[in-house]
């Protein structure tokens, strides 16, 4: 029987790869369904699920959104590992900004070459003295 | 000389903090482990985003993403990734190293500097030598929420959207053993073109859903958010390899110090007693 090849993976891990005879998901603007020889296709995944059928069997992975990826032998699921929306993100990035504001406050913006290569110089050192230490013994 | 009393005291507290090391030393062997897998977890998810995107460069798409556009730069965005603690030997120093002389080699070259920075140990030192820091995500922990990264890559992105920025820079070691670790400075944006094969022209695109641009902006973000997120846990695994290397070379050089000092306590030792006995046989003769 014609079969597709199917990987399916978080950003933390490897969830699914194998052959199907046929796939389901739930895209953005619906319900698909890819057989093998399926045309090239690229499509956002709404949260829902994704089965994959083979034969007779099917399993079936829970999928909290993402990127579906069709070729005429390859379906690529990348799933996120949360719900993302735009707001949260926006908050997110917020939260990082204000990090930067608090940690840095009333500093001067342009970096301080001279006093970096210093420090880094310094650093260094010391630990080529360890390293020498070593060596001696 | 020294007296015997104060050469016990300072063997007793090298010892003690021989213990420690080495119980760091421990942790840091138990947790490389643990930030390995992850690494290698993480895998599968940038290989595979990797794989799309290259099917996607290769389509002939409608839409020419502007992570691929080469503009003049003006600023650079360097994401540095660092560990949040120390005692791991050079790992961030040798990193800041490359990240600051990269940072000089553009300056002279009239294009400015921004940070974005991972790890306490970044923030740190940015905060001590100065350089305009646009975001910082600290305390991520031993494995990493891909989620925590969102926020600090959106910014990036964002100022790369509002032509603040014309480049931006992915900072970090990469794993090669337990014993070496690389520093790398890597360009992030624009996103390296991949190589056209010669004899397949691309005439075919994606059937795109809902539009391309949206699913292109969608999974380009995810792709540099995957990058990201890889070579944070691909740091945390150099990390503990590194402190696993720098502590046990202090345990070791604990011990060695307190074979010096135990020799030393026997000289002192010794010599009292030399001392003490030629006083008692100086004293019995005057008697």
């Amino acid at each position: 029987m014609n079969t597709i090849k199917i990987n399916i993976v978080s950003s933390s891990e490897e969830i699914y790869s194998g052959e199907a005879t046929m796939v389901f998901a739930t895209g953005t603007l619906g319900e698909l369904g890819i057989a093998p020889g399926h045309t090239p296709l690229l499509t956002g995944l709404a949260a829902g699920p994704v089965r994959v059928q083979n034969g007779s069997d099917e399993e079936t992975f829970f999928c909290s959104g993402g990127f579906l990826e069709v070729q005429p032998d390859l379906v690529t699921v990348l799933s996120d590992t949360a719900e993302r929306a735009e707001s949260l993100d926006e908050s997110e990035a917020i939260k990082a900004k204000e990090i930067a504001e608090q940690e840095l406050a009333n500093k001067d913006t342009s970096i301080d070459y001279a006093k970096a290569s210093a420090q880094l110089a310094e650093a260094v050192a010391r630990l080529k003295t360890i390293q020498k230490l070593r060596k001696k013994q | 000389m020294a007296n015997t009393k104060e050469v016990r005291k300072q063997i007793a507290s090298i010892k003690s903090t021989q213990k420690i090391t080495s119980a760091m030393e421990m942790v840091a062997a138990s947790k490389m482990k643990k930030t390995q897998d992850t690494m290698l977890e993480g895998r599968p998810y940038s290989l595979k985003i990797k794989d799309v995107i290259s099917h996607v460069a290769l389509a002939n798409s409608e839409y020419p993403h502007p992570f691929y556009e080469e503009r003049a730069p003006k600023k650079a965005c360097f994401i540095v990734v660092s560990s949040d603690k120390g005692l791991c030997g050079g790992l961030n120093i040798n990193l800041f190293k490359q990240v600051i002389s990269k940072s000089a080699e553009l300056n002279q070259q009239e294009i400015g500097s921004c940070f974005a920075l991972i790890g306490t140990k970044a923030s740190s030192f940015f905060k001590s030598v100065g350089g305009e820091v646009i975001a910082v995500a600290e305390k991520l922990g031993d494995k990493p929420n891909p989620d925590d990264l969102i926020g600090l890559t959106k910014v990036v992105l964002d100022m790369h959207k509002n032509n603040d920025i014309d480049q931006a820079y992915l900072c970090s070691n990469s794993f090669a053993n337990t014993m070496t670790q690389q520093p790398n400075v890597d360009q992030l944006i624009p996103l390296a073109p991949e190589e056209q094969s010669e004899e397949a022209p691309s005439q075919w695109d994606y059937i795109y859903e809902p539009e391309a641009k949206e699913l292109l902006d969608g999974l380009l973000t995810r792709y540099i958010e995957s990058l990201v997120y890889q070579a944070v846990i691909e740091n945390n695994a150099c990390e503990q390899a590194a402190k696993m290397i720098a502590m046990k070379n202090a345990t070791d050089n604990a011990g060695d110090l307190i074979k010096e000092l135990e020799l030393l306590y026997n000289n002192v030792r010794q010599a009292a007693i030399t001392q003490e006995l030629s006083e008692i046989v100086g004293g019995a003769s005057a008697v």
